[in-house]
């Protein structure tokens, strides 16, 4: 017992140190870089897999589709009787549907071969029924969904903002008003505004737009108006108020800033409707009349024949799928970095 | 209870606004739409066109047309087809109604009570595979277009494996179950969603680690406790339910040669058939109202902490 305990006088003075002085120093310290919202929420996005993928992807199909304005690989409207319904042919690639190569009556025939189609000429996902080359329109009709994409964003953000912004700070009778005309154009579907549109106008991008002008900000601005009221009432508003500040400055600076993370979350889930609603449209002969193409109108091309020329229906399909499942992905992932009280 | 009334009355005030609105601007759009309703008028002499304005009513001022109009919208006269001579546009839609609403309703059930099972197990099993392969269910259902699904079911399950039917409405039951599935692809994934984050926030309360306390098993508290808790938010979902379900019949009824009301809207509106497509517009825009209406009302009356007026927030 006696030999386990040490004699504390076997020690000199000076292997001993003061604690306190460091002790205080280490509680004092900042161990954690200081972030902004932004910085912070970026942080936390990039710990979501998913969602910095699904971000890459849409970047790359962004520049690859709006590239393709300058570099495509044909003439997405040429048309080309001679050269219909060729399979898929990539260079240097031997695999059976990728080959140039057709199942013809239980044979392989090289469809290439048949058309007279010059050695250094590839068709990488084939030609369509009027022997236009598949990968250009792919990329044309991609663009258009894209263009749909911000659309909806910018629509959100200008329309939806200031009218929910104007209605929750005012209050009132205008919030009265303007709450009881969102509540009447909420019951509208937007299917039935967007056929509306088709009775005046040509159908098209034109009027695909204008119905989304009608109906496509209204859950915006009833989120905004909600959170609006929620920050109206905080200190540091009443504060701004007091000291004299207008409104208008009020909404942009202290109210604004405050609520962009809904905002923005809002706007990425919209995006994926609104490529959906232009795509579904395309899909039962409503959108973009040819020569223009979109992921919707190849789709409803490709279903024609899709026994038979499978590859016209999948590439549409795949692409529309993958540009779907990113944006939703990368939502999920917004909402969860700038939110994470509201992560499930 | 006055004041439940004095919502009711509210809302369905809007309601009916709401509704007129849609008839009216609609009503506008097709009289000053260019042509005209006859279909040889060059052979025509001016007489003959007189007494054809006459009969159709259309010598009469716009205004007194419009009132017309209106009353026999509310008589649930729509006036006869122009793709189905002498078909009332009424009758050609409640014949078709049936099959609608059958698919409608399979798919809502078939959905919700999938999504919510699903549901219920991805937060169960949280962040465990389960939870993965629920939480990949789930977007891939809201990601991918209904209508790519639908192709993918008629691919499989008809030509490949030949096991249903491909189109058609004519085999009973069998023939409904892959349009049944295609549009239930959507409600599965959203109610999916919904359920994991109510129950995982429901799991975590306080009466349930009691319940878990007193002894009952895993999956009893699961089910008699958290899934009841859950399933009340559930309801906010029906009214973006019903309209994904609307969009959704569109094409769905088209792909599989329903005789429905949304292939009939689809022919309609590629045959410039304004009759059909007006008394189709109005009924969607009807049946969208009437749903958020009743799924407020139930909201109110299932948790009674919601003030059914609605305070100053929200």
């Amino acid at each position: 017992m006696e030999q386990t305990q040490l004699n504390v006088k076997q020690f000199s003075a000076d292997s001993f140190e003061p604690l306190i002085h460091a002790e205080r120093e280490s509680r004092e310290k900042i161990v954690a870089p200081s972030l902004t919202f932004l910085q912070d929420s970026w942080r936390r996005l990039k710990k979501n897999k998913g969602a910095v993928i699904s971000l890459f992807i849409l970047i790359a199909v962004a520049v690859i589709a709006f590239g393709s304005i300058w570099v495509s690989p044909h003439d997405p409207t040429k048309q080309n009787v001679k050269y219909i319904n060729l399979p898929p042919k990539i260079p240097g690639v031997s695999l059976d549907g990728f080959n140039g190569t057709a199942l013809i009556g239980g044979q392989r025939v090289d469809k290439y071969a048949q058309a007279n189609v010059p050695e250094q000429v590839h068709f990488y996902l084939g030609t369509d029924g009027l022997g236009r080359d598949l990968l250009s329109r792919l990329l044309m009709g991609t663009r258009v969904s894209l263009i749909i994409a911000i659309i909806a964003a910018l629509l959100d953000l200008s329309i939806g903002v200031t009218y929910g912004m104007i209605s929750g700070m005012k209050g009132g009778k205008v919030d009265n008003v303007m709450q009881r005309v969102l509540e009447v154009l909420s019951g509208i579907p937007n299917l039935v505004v967007m056929i509306l549109m088709l009775t005046i106008f040509e159908p098209g991008m034109t009027s695909i737009i204008l119905a989304m002008i009608v109906t496509g900000w209204i859950t915006m601005a009833r989120i905004v108006r909600a959170q609006a009221l929620k920050i109206k009432d905080q200190e540091y508003v009443m504060a701004a108020r007091t000291l004299g500040e207008s409104s208008s400055k009020i909404a942009l600076k202290h109210v604004l800033p405050n609520i962009s993370g809904v905002i923005i979350v809002q706007m990425m889930f919209s995006i994926p409707s609104a490529i959906f609603f232009e795509a579904f449209l395309g899909f039962i002969g409503l959108g973009l009349r040819p020569p223009a193409a979109s992921l919707g109108t190849l789709l409803n091309e490709g279903y024609k024949t899709f026994r038979f020329l499978p590859h016209l229906m999948w590439a549409p399909a795949i692409t529309l799928s993958v540009i779907m499942v990113c944006f939703n992905l990368l939502a999920d992932g917004l909402r969860d970095a700038f939110d994470p009280k509201m992560k499930d | 209870m006055k004041n439940f009334l004095k919502y009711l009355l509210k809302r369905i005030f809007f309601m009916l606004i709401t509704l007129w609105l849609i008839a009216t601007v609609t009503f506008f759009l097709m009289k000053f739409l260019p042509g005209s309703p006859y279909v040889n008028q060059e052979k025509l002499s001016p007489e003959q066109i007189a007494i054809l304005n006459k009969q159709a009513g259309l010598d009469r001022p716009v205004i007194e047309q419009y009132g017309i109009y209106l009353k026999n919208i509310v008589q649930g006269d729509f006036g006869t087809s122009f793709q189905f001579k002498n078909q009332p546009v009424a009758k050609l839609l409640v014949d078709r109604i049936g099959p609608s609403v059958q698919l409608g309703v399979q798919a809502i059930i078939l959905g919700t009570l999938m999504g919510i099972l699903l549901g219920v197990i991805a937060a169960m099993r949280q962040n465990t595979w389960v939870d993965t392969v629920a939480t990949l269910v789930a977007i891939l259902g809201r990601s991918i277009p209904n209508f790519v699904f639908a192709v993918l079911l008629q691919l499989l399950f008809a030509i490949k494996w030949q096991v249903l039917p491909i189109a058609k409405w004519d085999q009973g039951f069998i023939s409904t179950i892959l349009p049944t599935v295609a549009l239930a692809m959507s409600p599965l994934a959203d109610s999916a969603r919904f359920i994991r984050t109510e129950m995982v926030e429901v799991l975590g309360s306080d009466y349930i680690e009691l319940a878990r306390a007193k002894g009952l098993s895993y999956w009893q508290v699961a089910f008699k406790h958290g899934l009841r808790n859950s399933l009340i938010p559930l309801i906010t979902l029906l009214g973006p339910l019903a309209v994904s379900l609307m969009t959704g019949s569109l094409v769905v009824e088209n792909i599989f040669a329903i005789p429905g009301i949304g292939e009939q809207f689809v022919k309609s509106i590629l045959t410039n058939d304004y009759p059909t497509i007006m008394a189709v517009t109005l009924l969607f825009s009807t049946m969208l109202v009437v749903v958020i209406l009743i799924v407020d009302i139930l909201y109110g009356l299932v948790d009674p902490r919601i003030r059914v007026s609605g305070g100053s927030e929200t």
